[in-house]
């Protein structure tokens, strides 16, 4: 006797609808038939036995939505009680204890909600993912300028490969939402061409680690043609995709870039948290006269948040965010980090550390009037970021608050980061490598000792 | 031996391509001054960067002056849209842009088009359509095939002239434009500059397939092979690429064969070909030369030809002077124009 478990469509799924069942109690299926139909917000797919058997029983109905990924799904008499799913799925123990920051992504709703000035006070939030948050800031940016359109791999027929796109073909049309090939260097250099002369693209990579064939359009194409042209030629595009490392994808499919743009001037560098600032400075973005990369994250796609429901919800670049209020140590954090820095802090504050967070959201400029406030209160620095620490972020972040709050520092800064190798694949080496809250958790005890 | 260079006719590919071009007098004239005017001003460069006041690299176009002077005729200046390399002070001066502003900006002068932060590489001019002067080789192609996508968003009918050389034709970006551009009908016409060297490489050490007008055939992009020492030939089959593209029937590529008297920069002393080459293509297949012969044939004077080169040399000393007269930037434009301001 063998269970069917809910199959993991792609390395991020954590959970799915069960639409159909092609197969019910009592039936022999064989290796190869497709049993069952799942669907994500993403995708929807075919689920085929790998193995011959009676089906005892169906255990989750046809229907159901938000299956979790493993649930025993059908149950199956096979011959040896060998029978499984595919795809398959991982069963393998994780090394759950050395998972950072597992539950992975939770939403953390901050101590002291500040909230962005600009949003009146009496504002509907709206629960939105971040994933649509992205696509209603496209499409009301489209909706307002016709010079905005949207390029990429997949970005129209299919609906984006991480679905950020959804319903954009369908409400502009083929001309202004642009199925490319796969060819990033150069549907790049045709994105800054048209920049040039006036449009305003977005050009999504499908992940940021694809957009490392088409660095030298961002950087010496899109960045610096102002300056050589004495400001005569401008560039206003928008380059974003998912950037970071994504759930068991190896090192090539695993990088942050947020260091490695934010040392460019030309460029401006947004890396958001929530779906708020997703959409408020998605809209931005748009709207700068200059290239802008805007790092999302692919394992927060799918993470709900709340999103003010005003007119046109633009959050200023540039301007860091207090996320949470706090007196004994400043954590500063951006993208995916900040959900794990107020974690930490939550875990902190049950041992009486009060913590302040600070989401960078803009690293490009970055706003380090708002860090050097907050340590000048603190008088402590951790700083968070996905990335190598090798001239990263926190190095600069570290290097700002020596230049400007060097006397009220009371302790040396600390960095947290990813581990100075590339990603690995095995699930605990993965684990192991990135930082989570424990790392964080770690950093914030030394630097208070 | 220069054994491309020495092909005196365009092979054509296929279209049936006039033997004997016609100018009037007067556009003969006039491609003779805006030929001239290239060819004084690059030899003057040439002598200011020897003096020291132009800087880097500084790559002359003395040579190929009858492929910028022939394109442009086909030109809507200020509606269509003109890109190349680093190349390019022929085909800003072809393109309209003032001759004291280009050669400031080769001297590093405020009043140079880019206020002297771009150097000889990087200049722009909106007004003529000149969308640069790009230092890395082959990007031009991707940026002027988003030239060329912008007009076509629009739902114009404007054109993006894309220039590059024999070096670049080998960049994977050229091929990943080639292809967009005709799936998406877009109205580039990629003129490719065959000066035969690419830096030091000939094109036959660099190149697997030496018929650069073929290489679009993967795509079903139709080229052809064009002698670029002859303004009328270019003229004519630019016009005939452009023709195509404003009715909407996408790009085309003009293999251009021309030559470079002058080292790849003003740093090369062109040791990979010999002074012989060099010499016989001087004698033989001189654009000026060649151009020369047919204002003989209609009858233009030796006067005419000479009130023609005096003119050009005073506008080349005025821009000489200029560029020298012209402050350098005040230390302030250091941190201008890095951002637009929202």
């Amino acid at each position: 006797m063998t269970d069917i478990l809910m199959p993991a469509l792609s390395p991020t799924m954590e959970e799915g609808t069960l639409t159909k069942w092609h197969i019910k109690a009592g039936d022999v299926v064989s290796a190869g038939q497709v049993i069952a139909e799942i669907e994500t917000d993403k995708a929807t797919m075919e689920v085929e036995a790998v193995d011959e058997g009676e089906v005892l029983e169906i255990l989750v109905p046809e229907g159901a939505e938000n299956v979790k990924v493993n649930t025993p799904i059908a149950r199956l008499a096979g011959e040896d009680g060998a029978a499984a799913p595919a795809p398959k799925v991982e069963e393998a123990p994780k090394a759950e204890a050395k998972t950072e920051g597992a539950p992975a992504d939770a939403p953390v709703k901050p101590k002291v909600e500040l909230r962005d000035p600009e949003i009146p006070a009496d504002a509907k939030l709206v629960k939105t993912t971040i994933r649509d948050a992205l696509r209603d800031a496209m499409a009301e940016e489209m909706r307002r300028d016709e010079a905005v359109f949207l390029m990429g791999e997949e970005v129209a027929q299919y609906q984006g490969a991480y679905k950020v796109s959804r319903d954009l073909l369908q409400e502009f049309g083929d001309r202004r939402v642009v199925d490319t090939p796969i060819t990033e260097h150069g549907f790049a250099g045709l994105g800054v061409g048209a920049a040039m002369a006036g449009l305003k693209p977005i050009v999504e990579f499908m992940t940021w680690n694809f957009g490392m064939q088409a660095i030298d359009h961002v950087i010496n194409s899109a960045a610096k043609t102002l300056y050589m042209s004495g400001g005569q030629i401008r560039c206003p595009i928008v380059f974003r995709g998912p950037n970071g490392a994504a759930a068991r994808v190896a090192a090539q499919h695993s990088q942050d870039y947020s260091a490695w743009y934010a040392q460019v001037p030309g460029l401006k560098v947004i890396a958001p948290y929530d779906a708020a600032d997703a959409k408020g400075l998605l809209k931005a973005a748009i709207r700068d006269p200059n290239p802008v990369v805007f790092l999302e994250h692919e394992m927060m796609y799918g993470l709900e948040f709340d999103v003010p429901d005003v007119e046109d919800y633009v959050v200023p670049i540039g301007k860091a965010k207090v996320r949470r209020e706090g007196t004994d140590v400043t954590i500063t954090a951006h993208s995916r980090m900040v959900g794990f820095a107020l974690q930490a802090a939550e875990k902190l504050a049950e041992e009486g550390v009060s913590v302040e967070v600070v989401d960078l959201r803009t690293l490009r400029p970055l706003d380090h009037e708002t860090i050097v406030e907050s340590v000048k209160k603190t008088n402590r620095l951790v700083s968070a970021e996905e990335g190598w620490g090798p001239m990263g972020v926190g190095a600069e972040v570290v290097a700002r608050v020596i230049e400007h709050a060097f006397d009220y520092l009371d302790a040396p800064p600390l960095r947290v980061h990813q581990e100075d190798v590339p990603l690995p694949y095995a699930a605990n080496l993965e684990a192991l490598s990135l930082p989570g809250v424990d790392k964080i958790v770690a950093a914030v005890k030394k630097v208070m000792a | 031996m220069a054994k491309a260079a020495a092909q005196k006719n365009s092979p054509s590919t296929g279209e049936k391509i006039p033997n004997t071009p016609q100018a009037s007098k007067e556009d003969l004239l006039r491609f003779y001054r805006e030929m001239v005017l290239i060819r004084r001003f690059e030899e003057r460069a040439g002598q200011l960067y020897g003096m020291g006041l132009i800087g880097g690299f500084c790559h002359l176009y003395i040579g190929q002056e009858a492929v910028a002077v022939g394109v442009q005729e086909s030109v809507k200046q200020g509606y269509d849209k003109i890109i190349t390399g680093y190349r390019d002070h022929g085909h800003m001066l072809a393109a309209g842009m003032d001759p004291k502003e280009v050669m400031a900006e080769l001297t590093g002068r405020i009043g140079g088009s880019s206020k002297g932060k771009g150097g000889s590489m990087h200049m722009f001019d909106v007004p003529t359509g000149f969308y640069g002067g790009h230092g890395i080789v082959g990007a031009q192609v991707a940026l002027g095939t988003g030239l060329a996508f912008a007009g076509k968003y629009r739902g114009d009918d404007s054109v993006s002239f894309v220039y590059f050389g024999d070096g670049a034709s080998n960049q994977g970006q050229v091929y990943e434009s080639f292809n967009m551009a005709q799936l998406w009908k877009l109205p580039a016409i990629y003129i490719i500059e065959n000066n035969q060297y690419a830096m030091g490489t000939s094109i036959e050490r660099s190149s697997s397939t030496t018929e650069l007008y073929q290489r679009g055939a993967s795509f079903g992009i139709p080229g052809e092979q064009v002698d670029g020492m002859d303004v009328l030939a270019v003229r004519d089959a630019a016009a005939r690429a452009v023709a195509r593209a404003r009715a909407g029937e996408g790009p085309y590529i003009l293999e251009v064969k021309t030559y470079r008297y002058r080292g790849h920069s003003m740093s090369d002393p062109a040791k990979y070909r010999t002074k012989e080459e060099v010499d016989e293509v001087k004698k033989t297949r001189d654009p000026i030369d060649h151009l020369k012969m047919l204002l003989a044939a209609a009858k233009a004077t030796e006067d005419e030809l000479k009130a023609i080169d005096n003119e050009v040399k005073a506008v080349v000393a005025e821009a000489v002077q200029f560029a020298q007269e012209s402050p350098e930037p005040d230390p302030s434009e250091l941190y201008t124009d890095v951002y637009v301001e929202a």
